[in-house]
């Protein structure tokens, strides 16, 4: 299934965060969303899933439209994000974590927890153990009793990483995963990014680092002040005159 | 461990008329069993979805109403009107947390307090249905057959299954995909939403079965005080609650209980210990107290 933005607007005010903006994901591929501070990644980002209303302009994801849809409904579709700024449940331990990301996967209602069904039981134990893989997938299987907010910045990632995964996206897109990460945490998620797009996972990239994003993506869209400048593969777009212009300024820019 | 505490607590909560023959402090545990309901359903929503109802008293208020002027009105038997009660507490809930719960935080708090005011007034007012406020004497006691329940014995045992009816409608729904919901929604709302939680949905769920199990404990209360007065809505049955539940400790399922019982208990004790002038200053030292040195409440404290 294809994620497609088409001519998506988001004003603030007066001022267009994004303005006329079109891509398409391709399914199964790692795209990368860069540009500058400012360029409007994370609010295509939050526009996309839901968390903000766009002023213009249509999303769609197999062609089944997402503007407009409630962030929830959104996740439903198989559209799951994680958050620039750390983003997990604070209070409960690492497997909580992941079990209350597993929310969509549940079934049981209110009237057959309340009644304690043994399909609910039953059901409960295959989450449990659905979770436990997950917390195994991401590394992190020896701190699933420790409460989240415990963990060092580097695992606290990882474990949105879980939750995320947890909602059982059809395509998840990542908001800087690596920033603030040592070198080492830096490729543990580079390949972990890429084993999720070998499981049939399409990945949209926002990343900052290029080293990750140039190792990483199959396809680059570059954008700048609300606008797509460039897309296209890595190398492509690494030569690109006006990204190089956008990331450096031109002689003229800088004096 | 756990298993072995859970049977003494159960054993102990079922021979308390045996060793507890003096009909005053029979009637303080019963007491305590009302209120632990309360706790137990104001904590579904502030310990578990962090949603703070400062019109709590009128859920409660509403179930007591409900129950009185159907037996008293209609001549309903008490056992159809205990239903009817939570029913229509819920139903409240349920328009409370359409209306307020899109806005969340402290508008859900200004929205409660002013329903429970605005309850109240009619309750007040309305003089054909509620006799304003002179109250409604003379409420029924619930009989079982030609078994009446209006001793203090017998009313022990119906608020205990009231109580334990409650604890389990908790337990089951927090340990449910349903409660990983309300405590998601509590420690990170947009992380919820993002993972697929329906944030208003799962917030008025628990709008609606707090507020029904408010409604269960009202309608016992009117049975037992065998009157009803606008009384049922003060401020401080809402206020007594909420210290019950922080006290106790939030979002845990012992922990309003543990709260309800001691709350209950420690104004009478303070009773018979001081004099009047004494007494509320000594109560708000203690409270002052627990809050600094158990600012999680007593339950967290003790068992983690």
């Amino acid at each position: 299934m294809t994620l497609s933005v088409r001519d998506l607007t988001v004003r603030f005010g007066g001022i267009a965060a994004l303005g006329g903006v079109s891509f398409d994901v391709r399914p199964g591929s790692i795209t990368s969303l860069i540009g500058p501070n400012g360029a409007g990644k994370t609010t295509a980002f939050n526009a996309i899933t839901g968390f903000l209303r766009p002023t213009r302009g249509l999303i769609s994801y197999g062609g089944a439209v997402l503007s407009g849809l409630r962030p929830c409904d959104i996740a439903r579709r198989g559209v799951v994000r994680t958050f620039q700024k750390t983003s997990v449940f604070p209070s409960l331990t690492v497997l909580e974590n992941v079990l209350t990301g597993l929310h969509l996967r549940g079934r049981a209602a209110v009237w057959s927890a309340l009644a304690l069904r043994r399909s609910v039981r039953e059901e409960e134990a295959t989450l449990r153990s659905e979770a436990e893989t997950i917390v195994t997938f991401v590394g992190l299987a020896h701190r699933r009793g420790e409460v989240a907010s415990a963990l060092p910045y580097g695992e606290q990632r990882l474990v949105e990483l879980a939750v995320a995964l947890a909602a059982h996206p059809s395509i998840l897109l990542l908001d800087e995963p690596a920033a603030g990460m040592t070198g080492v945490e830096k490729d543990v998620v580079g390949r972990l990014v890429r084993t999720i797009r070998d499981q049939g996972i399409t990945v949209l990239l926002v990343e900052h680092n290029m080293r990750v994003v140039m190792g990483l993506s199959d396809t680059v869209i570059v954008l700048n002040h609300g606008a797509v400048i460039a897309e296209g593969p890595p190398a492509t777009v690494q030569s690109h005159p006006d990204v190089i212009r956008a990331y450096l300024g031109t002689a003229r820019a800088e004096s | 461990m756990r298993r072995t505490a859970g049977i003494l607590l159960a054993l102990v909560a079922l021979t308390v008329p045996f060793w507890i023959a003096n009909p005053y402090f029979l009637h303080v545990v019963i007491m305590a069993g009302i209120f632990g309901i309360l706790a137990l359903s104001l904590n579904l929503l502030l310990g578990y979805t962090g949603q703070l109802s400062l019109g709590h008293a009128a859920f409660f208020g509403i179930g007591a109403y409900t129950s009185a002027l159907l037996t008293l009105r209609l001549e309903w038997s008490f056992w159809p009107a205990l239903p009817a009660a939570v029913v229509a507490a819920g139903i409240a809930g349920w328009a409370i947390g359409r209306l307020a719960l899109k806005l969340r935080g402290a508008y859900f708090v200004l929205v409660t307090i002013s329903f429970a005011g605005v309850v109240a007034l009619v309750s007040i007012n309305w003089m054909e249905l509620t006799n304003g406020p002179l109250g409604l004497p003379g409420v029924p006691a619930p009989e079982l057959g030609s078994w009446s329940l209006r001793t203090k014995t017998a009313y022990y045992y119906l608020v205990l299954a009231g109580a334990a009816l409650s604890y389990e409608v908790c337990r089951r729904l927090i340990h449910s995909r349903i409660g990983r919901a309300f405590v998601a929604l509590r420690e990170n709302e947009p992380l919820a939403e993002s993972v697929g939680v329906d944030g208003t949905r799962y917030l008025v769920l628990a709008a609606v079965v707090s507020a029904g199990m408010a409604g269960l404990a009202g309608s016992l209360y009117a049975h037992y005080t065998r009157f009803v007065s606008p009384e049922v809505f003060l401020f401080t049955y809402t206020v007594t609650m909420v210290i019950m539940v922080v006290a106790g400790g939030k979002g845990t399922l012992a922990g309003p209980l543990v709260g309800a019982v001691l709350f209950t208990v420690l104004p009478e004790a303070l009773r018979a210990a001081t004099s009047w002038q004494w007494q509320m200053l000594a109560y708000g030292v203690i409270l002052v107290v627990l809050v600094f040195f158990l600012p999680r409440g007593i339950v967290p404290t003790l068992f983690r």
